[in-house]
């Protein structure tokens, strides 16, 4: 029998691997993936949370559905940023991407 | 004519703006103009003193008009008024008549100078002041003149302005000035403070019923610094001898007869004050007796005719002040009276002297009674009337200061003034001696000034004769029932006192005429064997080298205290606010690393770092 600790293991397990990403990866397409795999962490929740606590609402996949807007949308923004620098510097990786600084 | 009192200031007082702005191209019109107005004071003068006597106007009666000037309802009134009583009267006449001959010699004296007209108009303006001063009726306006006459008197001492010696005598008279003027204006502040009023006749109706003495005394003592400054007593009296700078009809009216007397009116104007206070008469008798004492002595060694004369009238302003000190306002006043007259006449002569030979040392003169017989003959009767010769003015007046001051048990004091008269009489007649007998020294050609100027000295030398008199023990309605304080009373002649007194002038001419009537090397010899006490004298007792020391050792050792306070102390406080402000943003800034990881890492702990602080209470009710 699955159960919500399940779902929210999954989710959490899900979450942590993407944080890992977004913090750790060299690549800023992978810090990308890694944000992407945080918000889908999270979609699992509302969806999870919404089926077995509030079935008769659908609260849950309505904000799942605004989360993945709101993602497609950053998506489009950060790659659209990374491959302008890509150009500029040739060069994707986050730990040079320093300037920003004193 | 008491009536139109107020007009006599005003008459000068409009005479320095006409000869500034209109007159001043014109020379000699600028001179009639403020001869003119101080003529018609003058003639005012005598006109409120002639109404005061026919009238039965007396120190007990006196007739005040008053305006209010500046009024706050039930807080503070400032009057703007006239208050004529004989004491006023006396004043009036001896400011306007010495100014009126000054006016007229000075037409003589400044003939040629450049800022002639100039000149007159700053005699105006002091005389405008000098004679607000004297009609005022209360503390705030009198005050108010204090400082114009203050001001006049600056602006003459450093008439020569070009000469920074004379620029700096005025800035010394000035300064010194401002630290007496600043007692005597918390002085009447706190009299206003006890009193709620500044008017003269309230004050004098309020004061003997009041019951703190201790602030009575304090109030008294501080308005008393305002005289110790202005009549020069010790220990301010080092600017009047530096004042002599000026021109010499200046030193005459300003510095001689009428501006430093101005203290000795102020402590007879405020007598009710002093009155009841027995420690602060003493003061004032010891400081007065002390300074006629103290510059006695240094007039005795110097060799500036200006200078002895000026330490002359610091030593008879003393003897005013002690006059005062000893309870006797009429002897006071009387001595002030005629001491205005022969002291001018000296100055006026001593400034015929140097308007002819431009030399003031006395021991480069000589014989100039031979080249100047009117300046010498006048010069010598007031040296005479100085010395206390009977029956001249200064005299009677004298007298009675000694009297009163043996009469009310101060012996002392007595003794100390007895001795003044005979340094008094001795360095008189040594600079007459020395300057107006013996040979001609080489190379200074003496000739009789014009008649502008010895018409005045004249006048003056008639007055020095005749102005005793008034006062005279013997006239039954002299001087003592007209001007007093409490009850006119009558003293007696003190035939005993009168024999000592010109015994004791006489032995100071005789003493003269021996060290320097003739050719000798006495004095000399004299100098030498007492080198030390010579030395001390000529030095002026090294009282201005020690205001030197003082200023530039503990003045100026203060504000190098206060300045290192300001620079390290002060400032140290707000430049390191601003150092720890900026080298921390220094440090600080290395924590910007520019790497978004870092920063998302950052922000991901405090998130975790929150949602178990928030999440405590739950999660403890999940452990219990």
């Amino acid at each position: 029998m699955i159960t919500l600790n399940h779902y929210l293991a999954l989710g959490g397990l899900l979450f942590c691997i993407g944080l890992f990403g977004a913090l750790a990866k060299k690549n800023a397409i992978g810090v990308l993936m890694g944000i992407e795999l945080m918000l889908n962490a999270v979609n699992i929740n509302l969806v999870a949370f919404n089926h077995y606590l509030e079935p008769a609402r659908v609260v849950g996949q309505v904000f799942a559905i605004f989360v993945i807007v709101v993602a497609a949308a950053e998506v489009a923004v950060g790659l659209a940023l990374v491959l302008n620098i890509y150009r500029r510097r040739l060069d994707s990786n986050v730990d040079d991407l320093n300037w920003l600084r004193w | 004519m008491i009536k139109y009192a107020w007009l006599i200031p005003v008459f000068p007082a409009l005479a320095f703006p006409l000869i500034v702005f209109v007159t001043r191209k014109v020379r000699l019109l600028s001179a009639l103009v403020a001869i003119a107005a101080i003529g018609a004071s003058f003639v005012m003068a005598t006109g409120v003193l002639g109404e005061v006597l026919l009238t039965g106007v007396t120190m007990d009666k006196p007739v005040e008009y008053a305006t209010t000037w500046l009024g706050i309802p039930g807080l503070l009134k400032i009057e703007a008024g006239v208050l004529v009583d004989p004491l006023t009267a006396v004043m009036l006449l001896v400011v306007t008549l010495v100014a009126l001959l000054v006016e007229i010699y000075s037409v003589g004296y400044m003939h040629g100078d450049p800022g002639f007209a100039t000149f007159f108009g700053y005699l105006s303006l002091f005389s405008a002041s000098m004679l607000g001063l004297v009609v005022a009726n209360n503390y705030f306006m009198i005050f108010f003149f204090w400082e114009l006459v203050g001001l006049c008197s600056y602006l003459l001492i450093g008439f020569y302005y070009h000469k920074s010696s004379a620029a700096r005598a005025g800035l010394k008279a000035f300064v010194t000035n401002r630290v007496a003027d600043f007692g005597f204006m918390l002085g009447f502040f706190f009299l206003f403070a006890a009193f709620g009023t500044f008017n003269f006749r309230e004050l004098a109706a309020a004061i003997p019923s009041y019951q703190n003495t201790a602030f009575l005394t304090l109030a008294a003592v501080l308005v008393f610094i305002g005289p110790i400054g202005k009549s020069a007593q010790f220990p301010l009296h080092v600017w009047l001898p530096d004042a002599m700078e000026g021109p010499t009809p200046v030193s005459a009216l300003i510095h001689a007869a009428t501006m430093v007397a101005a203290g000795v009116y102020l402590l007879a104007r405020a007598f009710v004050l002093f009155a009841s206070l027995p420690g602060v008469m003493l003061v004032i008798a010891y400081v007065g007796g002390f300074t006629a004492l103290f510059a006695a002595t240094i007039a005795v060694t110097q060799r500036d005719i200006k200078r002895i004369l000026a330490y002359s009238t610091v030593s008879q302003l003393g003897y005013m002040v002690m006059a005062m000190g000893v309870g006797s306002m009429t002897a006071g006043m009387f001595h002030l009276m005629t001491h205005a007259f022969f002291k001018a006449l000296l100055f006026l002569g001593a400034g015929s002297v140097i308007h002819a030979l431009e030399e003031q040392d006395i021991f480069r003169m000589g014989g100039l009674y031979k080249d100047m017989k009117v300046t010498a003959s006048t010069f010598i009767i007031a040296a005479l009337s100085l010395a206390g010769l009977p029956p001249l003015a200064g005299f009677w007046s004298k007298d009675e200061i000694l009297a009163a001051a043996f009469g009310n048990g101060f012996t002392g004091l007595y003794i100390l003034g007895t001795l003044v008269a005979f340094l008094t009489a001795f360095y008189m007649f040594r600079l007459i001696f020395v300057a107006f007998f013996g040979d001609r020294r080489a190379g200074l050609h003496a000739h009789e000034s014009p008649l502008t100027m010895t018409g005045p000295l004249l006048v003056l030398a008639a007055l020095s004769v005749v102005a005793g008199f008034v006062g005279a023990p013997f006239v039954s309605h002299g001087f003592s029932t007209f001007v007093y304080y409490g009850e006119p009373h009558h003293v007696a002649p003190n035939y005993g006192v009168m024999f000592l007194s010109v015994a004791v002038a006489l032995a100071g001419i005789g003493l003269a005429w021996l060290l320097y009537g003739r050719p000798s090397d006495v004095p000399e010899k004299l100098a030498q064997r007492y080198r030390s006490i010579y030395t001390l004298l000529v030095n002026k007792y090294y009282i201005d080298e020690f205001y030197q020391w003082l200023f530039r050792r503990v003045a100026l050792g203060l504000a190098e205290a206060f300045n290192w306070n300001d620079r390290h102390v002060v400032d140290g406080v707000f430049d390191g606010v601003g150092d720890v402000t900026r080298i921390s943003g220094q440090k600080l800034r290395l924590l910007q690393t520019g790497n978004l990881q870092t920063y998302a890492l950052v922000i991901f702990t405090a998130v975790v770092i929150l949602a178990l602080w928030m999440a405590a209470p739950v999660l403890g009710g999940v452990v219990q």
